[in-house]
């Protein structure tokens, strides 16, 4: 953050004051993380008068010694990343499908597909999860694949047929002039192209799917949350239960870390990759309007960014 | 048909509590989320670390874990147990992030020449922005300010699963009742949410148009 264009490279006084607004925010933080740790490690008092042991006591944290306790993190990770993987796969394909229904030249496929994707994409995927359980009677594994299966379909699909949508006309028109079909054209010239250019933001789409997976907590399927939550919990004991609790956070935020930085990763090599090759159209981005859209962590923001840190 | 005809005071009941929940998360949200994009791009670098490291931990955590901290841990831990409120904080933390990274890629957006021919005539960090920077970004934020909305709209589902009897946990209700029109309550409740989510689909894109012309 040396040279932001906001401001200037601060003098002294400047200086001295960014120092005592950093050590002020610094004690302010700190103040609140000491006032949650206090009231964490305060002893419990039950309603009862009964006092117990503070959560961060450590007989609250002794299970995690048990080999037992963390093959079952284990299996409910496992009913996560099933139900992830599957809904994965199916999300790309659906939304492939989605992308060419909705460009399609023939109106009697546009606009079902066009209705369709507006009604995928405006109800809760909870909903559409209840739907699949009690409609069709799958089972909470399938109610939950296709539910995230078929909303994050129709959201990937939107973004390759923005992809398709933001390549310069030349593209169909010279594959059209070669002698190409219509559907030649769009699966050899338009669609690799849109899919390449899109890559960040169907990752970014993944990280989401594998976050909403615990949405089938809701619909009973033992994930990760449910299968600690309820069937751990329930083995050894509400006492336990904040313990446990931070563990399936844990666990969650090292997952979705970890894919969030290789998302990344890839949208920077994407990025770089198309400024080599491709030089015409995706330049350097000294305008606006594309980092607007579904950026998700200003990965997609080059240069011409202001005042990131 | 008839099983949502008679229970469509369940739904609008549901509804409303749909609404309010939209609206209350909504609005503290986005108070925090501006707060939060503020301290992103401010010039103290301990705001700055502090309002990332809570954008990437908040956005990383699954909203079922917020609300679940929320609806069953803060009650077992001796809060009071009124889960309205409980679900609007839960979704107010969850939101924020959004919103503030929404905010702050408006003002990315926004061309870097603009904000140099700003300081170069002059005009220091508070004028920048709020002269020349906020005004452009502002415009552009609102399409994805209003897809952060139709997203919140779609989450307050989430708190149904949580004690808290909204759209969704009504169409729980009705089905308890009615197992024989499971279709016909459930497109009802499809109904009510696409009666938020597409017009405000609609306004989003209509914004993104007329901004892309202005510009």
């Amino acid at each position: 953050m040396s040279n932001s264009v906001l401001y200037d490279v601060p003098g002294p006084k400047a200086r001295r004051r960014s120092f005592v607004f950093s050590i002020v925010g610094v004690v302010f933080i700190l103040g609140v993380l000491a006032l949650l740790v206090s009231a964490l490690a305060a002893p419990r008092v039950s309603v009862n008068g009964q006092v117990n042991p503070s959560l961060l006591d450590p007989t609250r944290w002794d299970i995690f010694s048990d080999v037992q306790l963390w093959l079952g993190i284990g299996r409910g990770l496992q009913g996560t990343l099933t139900m992830a993987g599957v809904a994965a796969v199916l999300a790309l394909l659906i939304g492939v499908l989605f992308c060419f229904g909705r460009t399609s030249a023939t109106a009697w496929v546009r606009i079902p597909t066009t209705v369709l994707l507006e009604v995928f994409r405006g109800i809760p995927v909870l909903l559409l999860m209840l739907f699949t359980l009690l409609v069709f009677q799958t089972g909470s594994y399938w109610a939950g694949v296709a539910g995230l299966a078929i909303y994050n379909g129709a959201i990937i699909g939107e973004a390759l047929r923005a992809g398709i949508a933001s390549l310069p006309k030349g593209q169909r028109e010279s594959g059209l002039a070669i002698g190409l079909t219509p559907v030649q054209t769009r699966l050899k010239i338009e669609f690799p192209q849109a899919f390449r250019q899109m890559l960040p933001i169907i990752i970014a789409q993944l990280v989401v799917l594998l976050k909403d997976t615990s949405l089938a907590y809701i619909i009973s399927y033992p994930e990760l949350l449910r299968y600690v939550m309820t069937f751990l919990k329930n083995y050894y004991g509400s006492y336990y239960q904040f313990s446990l609790f931070a563990v399936v956070l844990a666990v969650y935020l090292a997952l979705n870390l970890t894919l969030s930085w290789i998302a990344r990763v890839v949208a920077r090599r994407t990025a770089g990759g198309a400024k080599g090759g491709r030089g015409r159209k995706n330049g350097r981005r000294t305008t606006v309007g594309e980092t607007v859209v579904l950026d998700p962590d200003g990965g997609a923001v080059g240069g011409g960014a202001v005042g990131s840190p | 048909m008839d099983a949502v005809i008679d229970n469509l005071p369940t739904f609008l009941n549901g509804f409303g509590k749909t609404l309010g929940l939209l609206g209350l998360s909504g609005v503290l949200a986005l108070v925090l989320g501006v707060i939060v994009a503020a301290m992103r791009i401010s010039p103290v670098a301990s705001l700055r670390g502090f309002a990332s490291f809570y954008t990437e931990i908040v956005r990383n955590t699954p909203l079922t874990l917020v609300l679940f901290f929320c609806g069953v841990l803060l009650p077992a831990l001796g809060v009071p147990a009124n889960y309205f409120a409980l679900a609007v904080l839960g979704l107010t933390v969850y939101t924020s992030p959004f919103f503030a990274e929404a905010i702050r890629s408006g003002i990315n957006g926004v061309p870097i020449g603009q904000a140099e021919a700003a300081r170069s005539i002059g005009l220091d960090f508070g004028q920048t922005l709020r002269l020349i920077v906020l005004p452009q970004a502002l415009r552009m934020v609102v399409p994805p300010l209003i897809n952060v909305f139709i997203a919140l709209t779609k989450n307050t589902s989430v708190a149904g699963g949580f004690f808290v009897i909204e759209l969704f946990a009504a169409a729980g209700v009705v089905i308890n009742e009615r197992g024989d029109e499971v279709i016909a309550i459930l497109l009802a409740v499809a109904v009510f949410y696409l009666i938020v989510t597409i017009p405000l689909g609609f306004i989003a894109g209509r914004v993104e148009k007329r901004v892309a012309i202005l510009r």
